[in-house]
């Protein structure tokens, strides 16, 4: 049998590794090397710049300006997701009725289980139309409620000041259903008796939430952590949809510049692959920093 | 297996996978190197009946955007090309990613013969025509019209039609449909309230008021696409200083953005802006939203293309009667009468340089230039194009009889400027951003003329962006 078997694994494994490495590495690999020449896209003619590219980027206002943008989402998008997520799910497994020995979620958690989860249903495409109709300078529903209270009510999408926050609010509100989700999968797993055992000791709710449940939770925080962290990054599809940047590129972000670059205004699909490469650097650098921040010992509950 | 393991193991993956990187890069652009090229590779002999030279049997393949206009009137045109040629073999496509379905094939050097590259997904011409990616049509201008005795293809065009489709003096792509942009209102609710449209920019502002008094907003625009307003004030700056002012633009040359008619032109717009002219929120509004907006009555003008009859059929109401109009004069001093107004070729249809059937495609393009061609498109999708009084006997929707008349009324005044077909960039990333702060009151004039012009000033120091110079 044992003679049989290498022909086997390789059968299995050699497929998809091609695939991975046709599919996936070699467009990698191909933007890097399209990320030093001026190729503009439309004829075999491709010179080599060298890092002229980069050079450039470093003194790109507008590349600046998005990634600036990025850095906000960076920093605000997933410490929200991840804390509405934390507390959402928390009410859901734990958040009924005090004095009871045991753990139950709030009255109706399913149902408040299925509504978060709902955006997560939608694509991406129809959450950014729902927001942008919500959003809507006079007929939508966020000024008309707005307008019955006597408040005023701004041109959302189109004024400088709010646009990005709008976009950052949809983006978290189209996260957290998961987070909601895969928290309270996670908090599901932790046994039972754990509660008990410290209910009896009698620690409070907040104290068991910081002192068992988020420690136990690490790992899935930190999951989410670099998935959000990565999302962060990215936002292009809620952007070009909802503002296309503006006004004034008050929304933009590096997706969508590499986008306009190499679709868009213009088409430089070298330069366009030297904010790709960037962009990927990016992403790596905070995936690994959020793994080695977020290291801790891992607790074994068996 | 946690998550650190996945990455570790795939971080070990891709290095297993760095000796394949010399052999994959330069996959992307290794295609077609040769620049001799294949051009021509189906050639017959020039005659009379066959002044481009097809080869009779040969396959000529048509790309077709599938936007508003659809497909079918293409295909009605592939008839027509067939009925000439009976023995050629037509494939015919159509799709909305003009992009994305030919980029990799005008890489490959194999692109097809004829494109309508269209849309949102269109691929951008500067682009093209800097990568000396086209077929030059100057041929097909100088033949002889199929249907139109004595007359040259382009002795049959309208006043603008060839201008916009040339770089450097070579016509590169032939733009089949013609657009009129002006101001829009609806005749129905003007003769309901008794407002007469004006003609002078005084009497425009005084308008308004009498309209903000009846408690309609004057004024409406897409604030997310704030370019279209700077149709009307770049068009109230040439009628007032004149074309020239249009090709000191369209040259980049230094401070045209801030001469003195388009200072003019910025103060006089700034009024409406000033006095709370717009609907309240427009800046949030994308076209259509605006234009809906304008539909429902909401607001009584709005700054539009002649396509906007087509794109807003489903939600225009019943008799609503919308009609074109030049911008208001500035003054009694003005170069250019009321009447001129803005008209220039749109729907770009290109052959490439590397089509196998370059002659099937220019005589495809001689096709759909016929008369009989041009009646039919303009029967099929209720649009003008480019071939002069091909709308004789085709009975047309109100906006677009109103087009025509605008037109008539317009003659040799009509004006253009081209510096959105040249710097792609500029028109729909710097002015458009421009217009969005200025339209919305968070910049004065000289502000705007200053961004506008620094956007300028970006674009004429790129060197890596191909530069054209028009002649007045």
């Amino acid at each position: 049998m044992r003679h049989g078997r290498f022909p086997l694994i390789v059968s299995f494994l050699l497929p998809p590794l091609v695939l991975y490495g046709v599919f996936v590495l070699s467009p990698y690999l191909q933007a890097f090397q399209i990320s030093t020449t001026d190729w503009l896209g439309y004829s075999a003619q491709a010179d080599p710049v060298g890092l002229a590219n980069f050079r450039t980027l470093l003194h790109d206002g507008y590349v600046w300006n998005a990634l600036t943008n990025n850095a906000i989402l960076l920093a605000v998008v997933p410490v929200l997701t991840i804390v509405l997520g934390l507390f959402f799910a928390t009410m859901l497994t734990m958040g009924g009725r005090k004095g009871r020995a045991g753990v139950t979620g709030v009255r109706g958690s399913a149902v408040y289980r299925l509504v978060y989860f709902f955006p997560q249903v939608l694509s991406v495409v129809i959450i950014a139309l729902l927001w942008k109709e919500i959003y809507h300078p006079t007929t939508g529903l966020l000024n008309g409620a707005l307008r019955s209270v006597g408040l005023p009510t701004p041109a959302w999408l189109g004024d400088p000041r709010f646009a990005f926050w709008c976009v950052l609010a949809v983006m978290v509100w189209s996260n957290v259903g998961f987070y909601v989700v895969l928290f309270g999968a996670a908090m599901q797993a932790i046994p039972r008796d754990i509660y008990e055992a410290v209910l009896l000791d009698g620690a409070s709710r907040a104290v068991m939430l910081r002192r068992i449940t988020i420690p136990l939770l690490w790992d899935t925080v930190q999951v989410a952590w670099i998935y959000l962290a990565i999302a962060a990054l990215d936002g292009f599809i809620l952007v070009q949809l909802m503002t296309n940047g503006g006004p004034n590129f008050s929304s933009d972000v590096i997706g969508m510049r590499m986008y306009d670059t190499a679709f868009g205004s213009e088409t430089k699909f070298g330069y366009a692959s030297a904010i790709g490469v960037v962009m990927f650097f990016l992403t790596l650098s905070v995936a690994v920093l959020a793994l080695r921040a977020a290291r801790r010992e891992r607790i074994e509950y068996s | 297996m946690n998550r650190r393991d996945i990455l570790r193991r795939s971080a070990a993956a891709g290095l297993l996978a760095t000796p394949a990187a010399g052999l994959l890069a330069g996959c992307a652009t290794s295609g077609g190197d040769d620049d001799k090229g294949d051009a021509g590779t189906y050639q017959g002999t020039k005659s009379a009946q066959n002044p481009l030279g097809v080869k009779e049997d040969a396959p000529l393949e048509v790309v077709i955007f599938n936007g508003g206009f659809g497909e079918e009137y293409a295909k009605a045109h592939e008839a027509m090309y067939r009925e000439a040629h009976p023995k050629a073999k037509i494939n015919h496509s159509a799709t909305q990613e003009i992009n994305k379905t030919l980029q990799p094939r005008f890489v490959d050097g194999t692109p097809p013969d004829v494109v309508n590259n269209s849309g949102a997904g269109q691929i951008d011409p500067g682009g093209l025509v800097a990568q000396n990616a086209l077929a030059d049509l100057g041929e097909l201008l100088a033949a002889p019209s199929l249907d139109i005795p004595g007359k040259s293809v382009k002795d049959t065009l309208l006043p603008g039609a060839v201008e916009v489709g040339s770089y450097d003096g070579r016509f590169l792509v032939m733009n089949y449909t013609y657009t009129v942009y002006g101001i829009w209102h609806s005749t129905k609710l003007f003769t309901e309230r008794n407002w007469q449209y004006a003609k002078t920019w005084d009497e425009h502002i005084a308008l308004c008021k009498q309209i903000k008094a009846a408690g309609i907003a004057p004024w409406t625009y897409a604030g997310q696409h704030p370019r279209y307003m700077s149709w009307p004030l770049i068009s109230t700056a040439i009628k007032f200083g004149g074309p020239s002012v249009a090709t000191a633009i369209d040259n980049l040359e230094p401070n045209a953005w801030k001469s003195d008619a388009m200072k003019a032109a910025a103060d006089a717009w700034y009024q409406i802006v000033k006095d709370k002219f717009i609907l309240d929120g427009s800046p949030g509004l994308d076209h259509k939203q605006s234009q809906t907006a304008w539909c429902q009555g909401k607001a009584a003008f709005i700054s539009c293309g002649s396509w906007l009859e087509s794109e807003q059929k489903d939600v225009t109401p019943a008799g609503f009667d919308m009609t074109v109009a030049p911008t208001p004069s500035l003054s009694s001093g003005d170069k250019l009468p009321f009447e001129a107004i803005r008209g220039t070729a749109g729907e770009p249809f290109i052959v490439p340089a590397k089509a196998k059937n370059v002659a099937g495609g220019r005589e495809y393009l001689r096709t759909m230039l016929s008369r009989k061609g041009a009646q039919d498109f303009t029967r099929k999708v209720a649009s003008l194009t480019v071939v002069a009084g091909a709308t004789d006997g085709v009975e047309l929707p109100f906006g677009l009889s109103t087009v025509v008349k605008a037109l008539e009324a317009s003659g040799a005044n009509g004006f253009n400027w081209v510096y959105n077909n040249y710097y792609r960039k500029l028109e729909r990333n710097l002015v458009d951003a421009a217009c969005g702060e200025f339209f919305s009151g968070r910049s004065t004039p000289a502000q705007f003329l200053d961004q506008c012009q620094k956007g300028a000033d970006s674009i004429a120091q790129d060197s890596s962006i191909k530069k054209y110079k028009r002649a007045a």
